[in-house]
């Protein structure tokens, strides 16, 4: 019988021959915590009698998610896990470096056929590159470090095929958003996504990546895509290319395949307080907003800040929003202002803070007042997600976000972006 | 492995920020100050009146969410000893069983809050006692029994050293 990805990857990484809801425990090939889920996992480690880092080498520690320490006890915690990774010889990617999930692609450390763990649910990113990539625990992180291992379910797959292409000023992170309010929070629970079809084959890698990150906001455990030339030429671009790319069988056997046109997809916006609260962006136009949010693991690669410009360029911020913007990763940072591009977003009023999860999170970096309405980039929307329960989130592309940060209240993208070239 | 207790009864979708806010754990290693807030956004009485021993239950999706440990850790300090939900998020379901916080998939409708339950993972029993009745759970994989028998799977790398599947 024919695999999926997801069997595929585990059965040669387990060395056993694995279909659906088999238990296995395979070697991982590449092992990351956050400073969030690290320092826990440090003290699981010591608990659990470790003494050593199994493959330090292909392990690694990022300080993103309250970078620069906001608080003493949140500096604690990272001089903790600087501490270990220097003792342990272990890779450390410290303040201002970026956000996790940017930066393990970025640095080469993950690609095609991979077998990828990170303590942070949005580690299924890397499903875009052909990895398979999950989320785990602080002490499943602790237990990998010590044995290089993972014991595994292998996840049933459904298969997303979008037809079609993705109009004007519709962006996979509406894709993304439709799929989920479609299949809802938990449609994918325990299983894996395979995403394919001549949309998601149009996209960039960095659009890609988009998806990718909200599978798990579906329930997935990993959110895959095919390699194609296109992943080829970004991996090389990004460290040796030293990977093997699994493609899924024609015979494999799928929980469900679902098939989508998106041509006529339009803006989409998921409100308070579900991901799968989806809307096009015609029913909440009009609605105020007093935050804007551009950046995050979703949605702050170049291609995002360089959409968000070109509707910002010569333009001036809505009075009554603070316009935030975090860069993914450093290398974004610097390819931006080569480009122009941060100029134009700070002369357009943005404030453009550390490359880092703060205001996503609500560790810091834009924590927003009671009854406050938020436009954000990010993949969360929940209640108190950014530090107060009584502010509303609302998800959308940079373009969405970038057209509301000019006009003050939720804004279809389309009548603000530059004429497309064809 | 026996448990018993009185429930708690929570919703659909209970995600990690709602179990323990970001805004909490990211400063702190200690879990009993995390617990303090445990449940905060949905019922911030909840932390008061938990007893040791007590049950969450909710409905479907519970756990959904970021891949914080300090979710389930945050509840086992506040002294749950389970969590009943018609279905789990994965991670979450991953991290209870790490972490030695016992986890029962099961229909859920027919418990009420106060309710006295008594649950038995080995046999895969569920009886609400209060309304006198028997509830079928879904039995855990025999791994996952013995990860949590052992007391998490912490306890179980001291035990074996490793992942110890047999």
């Amino acid at each position: 019988m024919g695999k999926t990805i997801a069997e595929k990857i585990l059965s040669k990484k387990s060395g056993q021959d694995a279909y659906a809801n088999d238990l296995v425990v395979a070697t991982v090939d590449f092992r990351m915590g956050q400073d969030g889920t690290s320092p826990l996992a440090i003290r699981s480690f010591e608990d659990m009698g470790g003494e050593r880092v199994s493959n330090p080498e292909t392990s690694a520690f990022v300080i993103d998610h309250s970078a620069p320490s906001p608080l003493e006890g949140v500096s604690a915690l990272h001089k903790l896990m600087r501490e270990f990774a220097r003792k342990n010889k272990m890779l450390l990617y410290d303040v201002g470096e970026g956000v996790c999930h940017q930066l393990m692609p970025e640095k080469g450390h993950v690609g095609p056929g991979s077998l990828v763990i990170g303590a942070d649910s949005h580690t299924c990113t890397y499903g875009a590159l052909n990895a398979f990539a999950t989320g785990v625990g602080s002490t499943d992180l602790a237990a990998a470090l010590i044995s290089g291992k993972m014991w595994f379910k292998v996840p049933e797959t459904i298969k997303f095929i979008c037809h079609g292409r993705l109009p004007f000023g519709v962006y996979s992170k509406d894709l993304i958003l439709y799929l989920i309010g479609q299949v809802t929070s938990d449609g994918a629970t325990y299983k894996a996504a395979e995403y394919t079809g001549e949309a998601i084959q149009a996209l960039s890698v960095d659009a890609r990546f988009t998806i990718s990150n909200m599978a798990i906001e579906m329930g997935a455990k990993a959110g895959l895509m095919e390699a194609d030339e296109k992943v080829w030429e970004w991996v090389r671009r990004h460290g040796n290319g030293n990977f093997e790319q699994v493609t899924s069988d024609p015979d494999a056997r799928y929980a469900q395949v679902l098939e989508y046109d998106v041509s006529s997809l339009e803006p989409q916006v998921a409100k308070p307080h579900r991901v799968d609260n989806v809307s096009p962006v015609g029913e909440v136009a009009g609605t105020p907003i007093q935050q804007a949010v551009l950046g995050t693991c979703t949605n702050g690669r170049l291609e995002d800040l360089r959409i968000a410009a070109s509707i910002l360029k010569g333009r001036k911020v809505h009075p009554e929003v603070r316009f935030i913007v975090a860069p993914a990763s450093r290398r974004v940072f610097l390819e931006a202002m080569e480009e122009g591009i941060i100029q134009e977003l700070v002369r357009a009023g943005a404030a453009v803070v550390t490359p880092g999860c703060g205001p996503c999170v609500g560790t810091h970096n834009g924590i927003p007042s009671d009854g406050e309405n938020v436009i954000s980039t990010a993949n969360r929307n929940f209640k108190g997600r950014m530090a107060n329960n009584k502010a509303f989130i609302y998800l959308a592309s940079p373009a969405t976000v970038a057209a509301s940060a000019l006009t003050g209240v939720i804004s279809d993208p389309r009548e603000f972006l530059p004429k497309e070239v064809s | 492995m026996e448990l018993r207790g009185r429930a708690h009864k929570f919703g659909d979708d209970v995600n990690t920020d709602y179990i323990i806010s970001g805004k909490y754990k990211f400063k702190t290693l200690d879990m009993k100050e995390l617990a303090k807030h445990v449940m905060e956004d949905l019922d911030p009485e909840f932390a008061k009146r938990v007893q040791p021993g007590d049950f969450v239950v909710a409905g479907h999706n519970f756990g959904c969410g970021s891949s914080r440990e300090q979710a389930p850790l945050a509840l086992l300090n506040a002294g749950v000893s389970a969590v009943l939900a018609s279905s789990f998020a994965r991670i979450f379901y991953r991290n209870a069983i790490n972490t030695g916080l016992a986890v029962v998939e099961c229909d859920t409708s027919g418990i009420e809050s106060g309710d006295e339950l008594l649950v038995d993972l080995e046999k895969g029993v569920l009886r609400n006692l209060t309304r006198e009745k028997e509830i079928a759970i879904k039995p855990l994989p025999s791994f996952m029994l013995k990860v949590l028998a052992d007391g998490g799977l912490v306890a179980h790398f001291r035990k074996y050293g490793t992942f110890n599947l047999d």
